[in-house]
């Protein structure tokens, strides 16, 4: 139960698969414009997910590790119809609005990702709380994307007025620019709360040398590596 | 020639361009845009995947899937066609053609999970276009792609230099970077022949 437990706080906040690992950043992207279609997308996605752990996970003795990325993509790509199917059915107006980007959820790297470094790995039950806690992780991370850009490119949340009726609403927010601008934000802040938890750990235990993790400016690490693209060279 | 295929080029190319109005490949796009020379080549790849891959599912949608009325096959279908595809692409470069092959690297077997190969080949479905106007959209998008990743890559090497704040090294001044040639590339909205 513990782990179960782990595993959604993982997939939440320490590794949320949009704002630290970086994944699935296309949709995130492009259907955040307002955060009802933040939760469709990831709630379609959950759904995605948490079935495809569940199916990889029961088939991984069965699959031949050769062809395992093919018979994923079938498992995946099978699955997201299914979604379409019944979005398509049951929600027409979430899928006016998603449009395009519900198929794309096959090419999602979260799901393909999931399913490499965790599903074929641990038992079914496992899997599927991973999936839980990705997918909500996913789907918390574009509904607050989108509700910012919500609220400061139409003066809503939710489709209600929350902004008074003087604000004139910064339309950039809900057009492509604002996408990048709210998430480079969003991930900035977080990068400033880790750097600030960062810094209190070393004052009260000390250097640990592990420089991976460590976003501080440190005389040990090389100038130079603090530069991104410096590492690669 | 006439205008209507010139504009879906420019169309796919300037006005819609895939990473930065439509966020399609933004993995490779954030990912692969630290180095110029990288950045070329993917493109490069890019290019050449795209454009084949939206004339063969052009010509799978209209011979194989429209007649059996298996529309809803599409999603699978195109993503192992493309699978299948970039694997072939692969090989044949390997053997006949090595210098390529070597130039391309690890970038073409990437391309697959790039989703702008599975967008694009959607999209045209969508859009009804013939064979024609498929691989024509398909290589204006690519050429989009190539154009918006080398410039970021000339942006991120200057940005190498800078001293940024702490908390946005990394994927945040990256995006901040992308959000202001999102805007610029907004200006493309008014281009029409």
């Amino acid at each position: 139960m513990k782990k179960c437990l782990e595993r959604l706080y993982n997939g939440l906040l320490k590794e949320n698969p949009v704002l630290v690992l970086m994944l699935g950043m296309c949709p995130a992207l492009a259907v955040s414009t307002r955060a009802l279609n933040g939760i469709g997308m990831g709630l379609s996605t959950l759904a995605v997910l948490v079935l495809s752990n569940l199916v990889i996970s029961c088939l991984r003795k069965v699959i031949p590790d050769q062809v395992r990325l093919p018979a994923y993509i079938v498992i995946v790509a099978s699955l997201v119809t299914v979604t379409e199917l019944l979005i398509k059915a049951y929600l027409p107006s979430l899928y006016d609005a998603l449009g395009l980007y519900i198929p794309l959820i096959v090419v999602n790297c979260i799901i393909l990702g999931r399913a490499e470094a965790y599903a074929n790995k641990h038992t079914p039950l496992l899997s599927v709380m991973d999936g839980i806690g990705m997918g909500l992780g996913f789907t918390v991370a574009l509904t607050l994307a989108g509700a910012l850009r919500e609220l400061l490119g139409n003066g809503t949340i939710f489709g209600a007025q929350v902004m008074p009726a003087s604000y004139e609403p910064m339309t950039i927010f809900i057009q492509p620019p604002g996408a990048f601008m709210i998430f480079a934000l969003i991930i900035a802040i977080m990068n400033a709360i880790g750097i600030k938890t960062r810094q209190r750990q070393l004052v009260e235990n000390g250097c640990d040398g592990n420089c991976a993790l460590c976003a501080t400016a440190c005389e040990k690490k090389n100038p130079a590596e603090k530069k991104e693209g410096g590492a690669e060279k | 020639m006439n205008n209507s295929l010139i504009m879906i080029i420019v169309a796919s190319a300037l006005i819609n361009n895939v990473v930065l109005n439509q966020f399609l490949g933004i993995c490779s796009f954030l990912g692969v845009s630290k180095q110029m020379k990288a950045s070329a080549s993917l493109g490069v790849a890019v290019i050449f995947v795209i454009t084949i891959a939206s004339a063969v599912a052009s010509l799978m949608y209209d011979f194989v899937l429209k007649p059996l009325g298996m529309d809803f096959m599409k999603t699978i279908i195109f993503i192992l066609v493309i699978a299948a595809l970039v694997q072939i692409v692969e090989m044949f470069l390997k053997k006949k053609s090595p210098a390529v092959y070597e130039a391309l690297g690890i970038y073409l077997p990437l391309i697959t999970t790039n989703c702008a190969v599975l967008g694009v080949a959607l999209t045209n479905v969508q859009n009804g276009y013939n064979f024609i106007e498929c691989v024509l959209s398909g290589f204006g998008t690519a050429v989009g792609y190539t154009i918006a990743i080398v410039l970021l890559a000339g942006i991120r090497s200057r940005m190498n230099e800078k001293d940024i704040p702490a908390p946005l090294r990394g994927a945040p001044i990256v995006m901040i970077a992308a959000a202001l040639m999102s805007i610029a590339f907004m200006g493309f909205g008014g281009l029409s022949f």
